[in-house]
């Protein structure tokens, strides 16, 4: 696990801020502006709960777009935090739920389970992005758990991609549940963040597990099933990355030889060497994960 | 293919199975208000369970079927008869009414008409004004022709529009009043206790389409989550006009509904790429609003493998 910085959630709020208004009609800016400061000057929590469910009749759902210098300021901010697939509506929604007081924690925790246990789907996708830049964040690790618990896709995505937290504070089982389960849900696990830094054995057994499952059932395996593995070959599981390695897809073969490229086990060596083709791909970089 | 709404029906407790037959019958969207579950409730956290399933889990669920789900927040009659759990479930609401996609309170009247009755209803009113919301009226099964009468009185006293609340579960006894006083009247095709459909048909000759709306509120009982589109056939095949069919099974409801603000036809037609994020999100054939076609499901029921 990397140690995060803290994040001023001030600054993050005027980012926000800047990347909405130009989606803002005057009454939808004067609306957002007035909500976010009352929520932060300690109103009443109805006013927090009614105003972040509202958001998208002001704000409506445009997506951001955001240039490359606009997210390069988000990760200034705080290294890691990925706003690239983010919505008007998310970045007002989050706007507001940074700006809930959070000085007495045990007050800040009652009001965030509260908004959170009431979700709807495009609510909980807002506040699961937002885990990175929340106050107090390991009071949010069982949270984040919660929402890969859920069975919503956008919502489990809004944990699991482009969203550092996981590699930050999850201990290793957690972080091993949510790959297998990307896996599960086809869910890409491109976009887990950490992902190479963070493998281990455990989760590499699991997923060689779960692929003998799924070829039992005559079932596809995703070929991004194979990243976390490749650091473990050698050894352990040759006969299943030889299978890979053969199979008709071309797809298949290729993370068949990425992964073992990840092992500088001699048994992995030799059998990447059998495919030259593919090897020498690899080494010029013309084939990787990306 | 025609297309209909159902802006009543209690899709909880229907099956996939279900979903599959409404889709390929050409329900685009539908409406579910929150109702009492047959077996009553107990305690207020059933309540914001069933809440969050509407916005939540249902949604997505219906969205699988490539159908757009609305709902409406509400205490129902039966249950506002307890009166601590419905003092409790008072301050749920604001939780959950103004959230997307949140059409109207409802459904909300009589059940009993008792006296707590009349009081959570009249709270319930008064939210609705307050955020500028749109009713959906239960009217009672028993005592129906009076308890009809007393909701509309209850909305004017409580400062509503009639344009802006549909009076739902209404027959040959209660139409004519609730057209006359300028509500929306919403029929329930619900086979035994409320309308059958040839008296519906009788029902649009006679009344034509302006302000008429049918539903099923198929729930958990014996009822057809079908009723909507069964409903236009027979219509179709007893001589109703196209256009007005399409008024009473589809355009009325839309037209009552979308003055929420919560629901418009691009929804379903031309939906926003966030909203497909959202609801079809790792599902790649209904990705980009694709429906599976009428007939790879019947193919799919008919084979006698599972994959």
């Amino acid at each position: 696990m990397t140690t995060p910085t803290s994040v001023d959630q001030q600054a993050v709020c005027a980012l926000l801020r800047d990347w909405i208004n130009p989606f803002l009609n005057d009454k939808a800016r004067n609306w957002v502006d007035e909500k976010g400061q009352a929520i932060k000057n300690g109103s009443e929590e109805w006013v927090f709960f009614t105003s972040f469910s509202a958001v998208p009749r002001y704000t409506g759902k445009a997506e951001l777009n955001l240039d490359a210098r606009a997210l390069e300021a988000a990760d200034a901010l705080r290294p890691g935090w990925k706003a690239g697939h983010w919505s008007v509506d998310q970045a007002a929604r989050a706007m507001m739920a940074l700006s809930v007081p959070s000085g007495d924690e045990a007050a800040y925790f009652a009001t965030m389970t509260k908004v959170f246990n009431a979700a709807d789907i495009g609510e909980s996708v807002a506040l699961y992005q937002c885990l990175p830049l929340f106050p107090h964040p390991e009071g949010f690790i069982e949270r984040a758990q919660e929402g890969l618990r859920s069975n919503l896709t956008s919502v489990f995505q809004a944990v699991a991609q482009r969203n550092p937290f996981p590699m930050e504070y999850f201990g290793e089982n957690a972080f091993n549940q949510m790959v297998l389960k990307s896996c599960f849900v086809n869910s890409s696990l491109h976009d887990i963040m950490g992902l190479d830094q963070r493998t281990n054995a455990t989760l590499a057994h699991m997923l060689v597990d779960y692929a003998h499952e799924r070829w039992a059932a005559s079932r596809v395996v995703t070929p991004e099933l194979w990243r976390p593995v490749g650091p473990f070959l050698g050894g352990d599981y040759m006969d299943d990355i030889e299978r890979v390695l053969n199979d008709q897809d071309p797809a298949h073969q290729e993370a068949a030889a990425l992964a073992l490229s990840m092992s500088s086990h001699t048994e992995a060596v030799k059998l990447l060497n059998t495919r030259q083709d593919l090897k020498e791909k690899i080494d010029n970089n013309l084939l990787t994960w990306a | 293919m025609d297309i209909f709404i159902d802006p009543h029906i209690h899709a909880v407790s229907r099956t996939t199975d279900d979903y599959e037959a409404m889709r390929a019958a050409g329900v685009v969207a539908i409406i579910e208000p929150a109702f009492w579950l047959g077996q009553p409730r107990t305690n207020v956290s059933s309540f914001q369970d069933y809440f969050s399933m509407l916005v939540g889990w249902e949604r997505f669920r219906a969205a699988q079927f490539g159908i757009r789900h609305y709902c409406c927040i509400g205490l129902n009659s039966k249950e506002a008869n307890q009166e601590r759990l419905a003092d409790e479930v008072m301050e749920l609401i604001p939780l959950y009414a103004c959230k997307e996609g949140v059409v109207a309170i409802g459904e909300i009247g009589y059940d009993d008409m008792s006296d707590l009755e009349d009081r959570y209803f009249r709270k319930q009113l008064d939210m609705a004004r307050e955020w500028d919301m749109l009713v959906m009226i239960h009217t009672p099964h028993r005592n129906k022709k009076q308890g009809t009468s007393q909701s509309m009185d209850r909305c004017i006293e409580h400062g509503l529009e009639p344009s802006r609340v549909i009076v739902d579960h209404n027959n040959e006894e209660t139409v004519k009043e609730v057209l006359d006083r300028g509500f929306w009247a919403a029929f329930t095709l619900y086979p035994g206790t409320k309308m059958g459909n040839e008296r519906m048909v009788e029902l649009v000759k006679e009344y034509g389409p302006e302000r008429i709306i049918v539903d099923s509120a198929a729930d958990w009982g014996k009822s057809d989550p079908l009723a909507v589109p069964k409903t236009a056939r027979l219509m179709a095949e007893r001589g109703i006009p196209k256009e007005t069919i399409r008024k009473v099974c589809y355009d009325n409801a839309l037209e009552a509904y979308s003055q929420s603000g919560q629901m418009k036809e691009a929804d379903w037609l031309t939906p926003n790429p966030v909203d497909q994020r959202e609801l079809f999100y790792g599902n790649s054939v209904l990705r980009g609003g694709q429906v599976p076609t009428v007939d790879d499901l019947a193919k799919e029921k008919e084979s006698l493998i599972i994959k």
